[in-house]
């Protein structure tokens, strides 16, 4: 590298002189819709259920009391043998699996999680919307990886809560200092004429379970 | 990619071959109808499409407004997030400052996600010859890559490829880059991305350098946005130790609220979706996820020329979202490759000509490769005004002269005095209705030619409308 | 009212008919038409070509042309986008030149008079059956100027649905540009032919005896690939259908 700082003053001095005679921009205009969706829980809940079955996630209910059943039934029905517990995890929720917990407290290599079989953690917030669970590395979600590499993600949404109807009421919510990964369905890509196939790199199942008590 | 925009011919040469090129036509013509309608169906849902396309223009105008203090908080905010940043003036002061970054590391590969960016400064060369090997992760770029291509398309680089050429690709060069593909590789979309995982998940677990660029900076809180596909992106952006970003300086948005405006605008014109798989947003480091060091790298290399352009400027407000390349007619026929450049389609017939100048022929041919029927306009999600931007283009290109240009003047001077002088016009229609009987089919010299070529010329009248009222009704 | 029309050079020099059927049109409607002799072109050409100096001496003369009438119309989308769309930023760049505002206040006093002849017949006489009389099958194609720059809308469908006798049929790819693009049917001869195969492939496949189109540049080279084809179907000026009644049918 070569005096990085003489280049920085280079581009901000060109940015300078570019702008030297431009009027000042007008106030933006924020006349968009805050949601575009009534505002009634049930029909938020069942507008994320509809948008996350659209692009192929499975979505299921369940009460409190029901969740560790229903996450061992889904777990099983994918022959999950191994599965990823992040810190902060309710005990809970995996008490009724009998598959093996790796916990991350220690964490686990990119090579032991590539050879566990699931992960089921929570999440920070739901975007009805778009179909969008959000996850920000808090308790019961762990780190970014471990929602990446296993090939099978259960994730918990707790309805009404953490659901919400539009991006401009979920982002006031949700911490920018923290890593973050918005997911929208299982991994997909569109590079193969256009249409869109799921299941490439990251988890090729998402089941999500918005619970409801 | 080994492959290069260097030297190539003009826009109308290039294109010349592709129109003639029927699997092209085909697998161009097939992706683009995809896509287009479904994009007209995710943009529907929305009522408030129109406000939301108006608050992107505007967010986008007020940050290239002060984008030097921008620029500085967003510096401030990853510094203090625990990020380096590193200014680039130029491609080459860009591709030196990764080279060095990955050589600190003592690492000789790096997985890298889609970035237009690095594609525009030419990384992936600069990199090879500095001894490091870049392997692209995401399913298109891979093809390019596997394929020895060239990208052809913002959001699909490998658009020009139909599934049967994908499958050849794999079949024929996975082993020449890693894990082979597996027997009896099938063109089923669903195999040739299992394929993909297979390749490239070895890479993945042991990469140590990552390297990315960005769809959004946010610049009071110095967050990174990448929105993605596949968790390609993902990989690269938490698996590595080493994270470096190279992002161009026009990408800095003022708040994280303006996110709540792009991440409705992005996807629904991008893939058509409500929302992309992944998005990955990061701060700095953090510790315990994801990469121990982030370099953040603010590559300028002609976008403050292009901002100093009062009308050109717009066209730093695009996101890369390739809407206007779907709906193009000239794209759809002329493919990604005429336009010489990362940036096809009509945002680089606008783009390319001011991030490079017009010195070559192909970067002057550039504005001129639009029949501005406006359709890009209109799906814009932060409405640049392509053909306005176009035509000033054109205006630059004419000024400045060169092959034809003078000649063009001259006629268009010539026109306008004719047309400033109805008398001697009025002679001249006469003129050629008269002699009417004896013009040709088909036309010699330059213009004439091309039109005759596949179209008669109309009939001429006997005679000009302005007689006809002479003698009707005056 | 007064009422200009502006026939357009390309009408003036190669298609009079359809000027003289535009007159027609607004005469029968109880129109009194004037045509100003000093009008001459709007200097589109030389714009989209790169030539913006070239084109202000038009901007004045169209603007002087035109002084005093409360409505100008013109038989072409294009030539009106190049007024409503072009004319203000030719006048503010001269104005940012420092060569004063002139320009600029032509521009001011022309554009919002100018109308394309479907916006006339339909926003200010409000009428859509003009009394026409055209026994054919007919497709549309909407050139790209009208329909995206002017927001022409289904105008001039729903002047050519009250066209007695005439069946419309719609044209699959309507809105796709037919690749003429004024120099650039020339400068990319192989794109603009390409697309226009397209068109014509597309309005072939209506098996309608007319293509109609509101301007006859596009015309000009959609018509140009049918005659070189010797293809069934003929390119004809809306205005043209419009003026043919039953007394004085259209050949």
């Amino acid at each position: 590298m070569t005096s990085p700082s003489s280049s920085r003053d280079r581009v901000l001095g060109r940015v300078r002189r570019a702008l030297a005679d431009v009027p000042e921009a007008p106030e933006v205009a924020r006349d968009y819709l805050v949601s575009h969706t009534p505002d009634d829980p049930a029909g938020v809940l069942d507008l994320l259920h509809d948008n996350l079955v659209d692009y192929r996630a499975g979505v299921h209910r369940s009460t409190r009391q029901g969740l560790p059943a229903l996450v061992g039934r889904l777990l099983a029905e994918r022959g999950a043998r191994t599965v990823v517990v992040p810190p902060g995890l309710p005990g809970a929720w995996l008490a009724g699996s009998d598959a093996r917990q790796r916990f991350d407290d220690v964490p686990l290599t990119p090579a032991e999680l590539d050879s566990t079989d699931a992960v089921v953690t929570g999440c920070a917030l739901a975007v009805a919307e778009t179909g969008t669970v959000v996850l920000d590395a808090g308790p019961g979600q762990g780190r970014r990886a471990l929602t990446l590499i296993p090939d099978l993600h259960v994730c918990v949404v707790e309805a009404p809560g953490q659901v919400v109807a539009s991006l401009p009421q979920a982002l006031p919510r949700l911490d920018p200092t923290r890593p973050m990964t918005w997911i929208s369905g299982p991994s997909a890509t569109s590079d193969i004429e256009l249409d869109r196939v799921e299941g490439v790199h990251g988890p090729r199942t998402l089941e999500v379970v918005l619970v409801v008590d | 990619m080994s492959g290069t925009f260097i030297g190539m011919p003009s826009f109308p040469e290039a294109a010349r071959d592709a129109v003639r090129d029927t699997t092209l036509r085909g697998n161009l013509r097939h992706a683009t109808h995809t896509i287009r309608a479904k994009r007209a169906g995710a943009v529907a849902e929305l009522d408030d499409w129109a406000q939301l396309r108006e608050a992107g223009k505007q967010i986008k105008d007020r940050t290239l407004r002060h984008l030097d203090r921008h620029l500085e908080q967003l510096e401030r905010a990853v510094t203090a997030a625990g990020g380096t940043v590193h200014w680039a003036a130029d491609a080459e002061e860009a591709n030196r400052i990764v080279a060095d970054l990955v050589e600190a590391t003592g690492e000789t590969e790096v997985v890298k996600v889609k970035s237009m960016a690095t594609q525009e400064i030419g990384l992936n060369a600069a990199l090879e010859t500095a001894g490091i090997r870049a392997y692209e992760t995401d399913l298109a770029e891979l093809i390019v890559q596997l394929g020895d291509d060239l990208p052809s398309h913002i959001l699909v680089p490998a658009i020009h490829r139909n599934r049967g050429e994908i499958r050849d690709i794999f079949r024929d060069h996975m082993q020449d880059w890693g894990r082979p593909a597996p027997d009896g590789l099938t063109d089923r979309p669903a195999d040739l991305a299992e394929a993909a995982r297979l390749h490239l998940r070895e890479k993945f677990l042991r990469a140590k350098v990552g390297i990315s660029g960005a769809n959004f900076m946010v610049a009071e809180t110095g967050t990174l946005v990448v929105v993605e596909s596949e968790g390609n992106g993902r990989m690269c952006l938490t698996l590595p130790e080493t994270l470096i970003s190279v992002v161009g300086i026009e990408k800095v948005i003022p708040t994280w609220r303006d996110l709540e405006v792009f991440l409705q605008l992005l996807p629904r014109s991008s893939t058509a979706e409500r929302m992309n798989p992944y998005t990955t947003m990061w701060t700095g480091t953090t510790d315990g996820d994801g990469p121990r060091a982030f370099h953040l790298v603010l590559l300028d290399n002609g976008r403050t020329d292009t901002l100093a352009d009062e009308v050109g400027r717009q066209a730093l407000r695009c996101i890369r979202c390739s809407a206007c390349l779907n709906v193009c007619p000239v794209y759809e026929r002329a493919g990604g490759h005429a336009y010489g450049s990362a940036y096809p389609g009509p945002i680089g017939a606008i783009l390319t000509p001011q991030l490079r100048g017009t010195a070559t022929e192909l970067d002057a041919s550039l504005p001129y490769a639009s029949s501005l029927c406006g359709a890009c306009y209109e799906v814009c999600p932060v409405a640049i005004d392509i053909p306005e931007v176009l035509v000033h283009l054109r205006e630059k290109v004419a000024d400045q002269g060169g092959a034809g240009h003078r000649l063009e003047r001259a006629a268009m001077r010539a026109a306008t005095w004719l047309l400033d002088h109805p008398a001697a016009l009025t002679a001249g229609e006469r003129l050629a209705s008269r002699t009417r009987k004896l013009h040709p089919k088909r036309l010699p010299g330059p213009g004439a030619r091309e039109w005759t070529n596949s179209r008669d010329l109309p009939e001429l009248p006997d005679r000009p409308f302005r007689d006809w009222w002479k003698k009707n009704h005056a | 009212m007064r009422v200009a029309l502006f026939a357009t050079c390309v009408n003036d020099a190669l298609y009079p008919s359809t000027a003289i059927a535009t007159v027609k049109v607004l005469e029968r409607l109880g129109v009194e038409v004037d045509f100003p002799a000093a009008q001459t072109c709007c200097g589109q050409p030389q714009y989209n070509t790169g030539y913006r100096r070239a084109t202000e001496p038009l901007v004045r003369r169209m603007a002087r042309a035109f002084e005093g009438y409360d409505h100008v119309v013109a038989p072409s989308g294009s030539c009106v986008a190049m007024v409503r769309d072009n004319y203000p930023r030719i006048g503010a760049r001269a104005a940012a030149e420092g060569r004063g505002r002139e320009l600029a206040g032509a521009a001011t006093s022309l554009v919002p008079r100018v109308h394309e002849l479907t916006e006339f017949l339909v926003d200010v006489l409000g009428v859509t059956d003009v009394g026409a009389y055209f026994p054919h099958t007919v497709t549309y194609h909407p050139s790209c100027h009208g329909l995206r720059t002017l927001g022409l809308g289904d105008r001039p469908r729903r002047l050519l649905q009250a066209v007695k006798g005439l069946e419309l049929i719609e044209l699959p790819g309507a809105e796709e540009c037919c690749g003429f693009g004024g120099t650039f049917a020339v400068k990319n001869a192989d794109v603009s032919e390409a697309m226009g195969a397209d068109k014509i492939s597309n309005a072939l496949a209506t098996e309608a005896d007319v293509l109609c189109g509101a301007d006859n540049s596009c015309l000009m080279h959609i018509g140009g690939m049918l005659r070189r084809r010797e293809a069934p179907q003929r390119a004809l000026h809306l205005a043209e259908i419009l003026a043919s009644t039953e007394e004085e049918p259209l050949r």
